[in-house]
């Protein structure tokens, strides 16, 4: 059992829901990010999203696009994520933690290269933004060779036939982007949610995280109700942007909010 | 399989191209590629695209032997494919009628572009003013600034032109951010790619919408001198008119195919634009091809003189035709390039493009090369007047 499946597995005995806050890697600096993460931790992060920073962040708006620059500003690579990962795996060998990216600087590495690494560091998932599973065999065999979950995205307006394509390739759990849109955009349609995550949930089993568009206690309280784990980004990532100067402060706000979080998840799940 | 037969299903032109896209845009690019597989073989959309490349772009474009300065050089005869006559001065106008048109029978009502020099924003912006859609133009804050004119064209035209301050602040970034509006925004809306790169079908249909440049040429140049060309010469930056003049000629296999890319301030200096000469595979925007990126897979940021020319990527079915030896692809520097702009003015009366001027600069280094009965056909893909602030500051001059 994965370390993602075996966390799943106790949130479920727990009635809980998994709460899974984003950070991107090297924002603003190299070395926020580890104390970072274990804060996360402390402040009730199930699993932890570390986004590798990219030059064309495609997918994602303007917050998590900074981030990224401010990242790549003083050269974070993929390597340097990688040794973040095996830091925080010195102190912290039960959270999961899912690498979220593109596949560019994966490609220059190499597939097997990267999944080895990432393995041996104590990577447990990575969701690859822009590769489909019709693009990805090579990479995904990769992944699986080493025991890395390939995380998908699944989107509003993805068919039948896609959730099942999606969810075939995927393991440890799938990430339902709430928004026809990019990261940090826009309001939430909870029951419009709720219908698209049953139709997911007739065809997998595995867990389904809610992610784009969760801002506050209030979004992820009633998101609680519906989703099994929660994503958490553009919320967390403009308050790192907030206090880009102060690492301190960084650890501090963003430890209180993702607590505020925590304790609207499990009131959402009491309730 | 005949490298005419390509992309597959999926959009692949060997192990380039394909869908590398984000599960948001999946359901649009699979809606734009029925679409656009259904009117492509429409004789009535067929027969609507012809009339406006007729009567509103003022096709057939002709060739123009440019005998002055194939004589000067004193080797082949020098042809020129006269895209720079087309409505709007240039070739992208082919492509943006052939996807508006496509938009209007998808019933979308908004439309969105990307551009880099303007010209693709100015062209779609055109089409847009005609159909009555609405239009968004995204572009570079560094364009925005270097292209003025162009941008006060388009707002005249009626689009709204949206500053994109994020990375490198040109052409990709413009990219970046029109995917980023399509996917908010993809029932209502059509977003209308310049060149011939980004997600399947994207590269394979703006190919085929460029491609009667090719198709009028092939006819024209016999007509004219009673056989195929030795060689074509186009500019390469995403590579729509270069491909669109290629296609056709793919199966001649006597005809030679070279595409320039901006080599900037030389190829050793890092500062260009030229990711088949210098760069390695990669995926961005959409598909795998060559790329200039550094160690660590990051995107770089490209120089060239002409702003239509400074993309880091390049349209797959170029990285294939590379990989398979049926095209070539140099790189023309920008001082060389201006010397053809000069040149080109001078000794023909036609003032080039920059990005054109990078072809012209190659056909007169191959020229000299060549023996006199030997036919060069070079894309002149648009005209100068755009440039004339670039070129004048070059010279100490403000306009």
């Amino acid at each position: 059992m994965s370390r993602i499946e075996r966390r799943f597995a106790t949130l479920r005995e727990q009635g809980r829901t998994a709460l899974i806050p984003f950070i991107t890697a090297g924002d603003p600096l190299k070395e926020v990010t580890v104390p970072l993460m274990h804060k996360l931790v402390e402040q009730g992060a199930d699993i932890i999203e570390l986004g590798v920073p990219f030059s064309d962040p495609m997918a994602d708006g303007p917050v998590i696009q900074r981030a990224s620059e401010r990242a790549l500003a003083h050269h974070t690579s993929l390597h340097d994520v990688l040794e973040m990962v095996r830091a925080f795996r010195e102190t912290d060998n039960d959270t999961p933690v899912v690498l979220m990216g593109y596949l560019n600087p994966i490609e220059v590495m190499g597939y097997k290269t990267f999944a080895e690494a990432a393995a041996a560091a104590g990577v447990d998932g990575v969701l690859t933004v822009d590769v489909p599973p019709e693009e990805g065999s090579g990479f995904l065999a990769a992944l699986r060779e080493h025991g890395i979950d390939p995380i998908y995205l699944l989107a509003p307006t993805s068919t039948a036939e896609r959730i099942r394509k999606l969810t075939a390739a995927a393991s440890g759990f799938v990430y339902y982007v709430s928004l026809k849109g990019v990261t940090g955009a826009g309001n939430l349609d909870i029951a419009a949610v709720a219908d698209k995550l049953a139709q997911i949930r007739t065809v997998t089993g595995m867990p389904v995280g809610v992610g784009f568009g969760i801002k506050d206690a209030p979004t992820a309280r009633a998101m609680a109700e519906i989703a099994d784990a929660v994503v958490v980004g553009s919320a967390i990532v403009s308050r790192v942007e907030q206090h880009a100067d102060d690492p301190e402060a960084i650890l501090e706000d963003i430890g209180n909010f993702v607590g505020e979080i925590r304790e609207a998840l499990d009131q959402g799940n009491g309730d | 399989m005949k490298l005419t037969e390509l992309p597959d299903t999926r959009g692949h032109f060997g192990p380039y191209g394909g869908i590398f896209v984000a599960e948001t845009l999946m359901a649009p690019i699979e809606e734009l590629r029925q679409a656009y597989e259904k009117y492509i073989e429409d004789p009535e959309f067929l027969a609507e695209l012809d009339a406006d490349l007729q009567h509103y772009v003022g096709r057939p474009s002709p060739i123009y032997h440019a005998e002055r300065l194939s004589r000067e050089l004193g080797g082949a005869q020098i042809y020129l494919k006269r895209e720079d006559l087309n409505h709007t001065g240039a070739h992208k106008v082919n492509n943006t009628i052939g996807q508006a048109l496509l938009a209007r029978r998808m019933g979308k009502t908004r439309i969105i572009a990307e551009t880099g020099a303007g010209q693709h924003g100015v062209a779609t912006a055109t089409v847009a003013a005609r159909l009555g859609l609405e239009c968004i133009v995204y572009m570079g804050e560094v364009d925005v600034a270097r292209q003025e004119a162009n941008v006060y064209r388009m707002r005249l035209l009626g689009a709204e032109v949206r500053s994109v301050s994020s990375g490198s602040k040109t052409l990709k970034d413009a990219l970046n951010e029109a995917m980023r509006d399509w996917v908010a925004n993809v029932d209502n809306t059509f977003y209308i790619i310049g060149t011939v790169a980004g997600p399947h079908p994207y590269p394979a249909m703006v190919r085929d919408f460029q491609a009667v440049i090719g198709r009028e040429a092939r006819v024209q140049i016999q007509d004219m001198t009673g056989r195929l060309p030795d060689a074509l010469v186009a500019c390469v930056g995403g590579g729509s008119n270069a491909i669109g003049l290629f296609y056709p000629f793919l199966e001649d296999e006597q005809v030679a195919m070279v595409g320039v890319e901006a080599a900037g301030e030389g190829l050793e200096t890092g500062h260009h634009a030229a990711p088949l000469c210098a760069g390695q595979p990669g995926v961005l925007h959409g598909n795998r091809t060559y790329l200039m990126e550094d160690p660590d897979g990051q995107i770089i940021e490209t120089h060239s003189i002409s702003a239509g020319l400074d993309y880091p990527g390049v349209g797959p079915e170029h990285a294939w035709l590379k990989d398979s030896g049926r095209a070539t692809y140099v790189a023309i520097t920008d001082e060389e390039a201006l010397e053809a702009f000069h040149r080109l003015t001078r000794t023909e009366g036609i003032i080039p493009a920059l990005e054109s001027s990078h072809a012209v600069a190659q056909a007169m280094k191959m020229a000299p090369q060549l023996s006199r009965d030997q036919i060069l056909l070079v894309n002149l893909s648009g005209r100068g007047d755009k440039d004339m602030h670039t070129v004048a500051a070059r010279e100490g001059l403000k306009l």
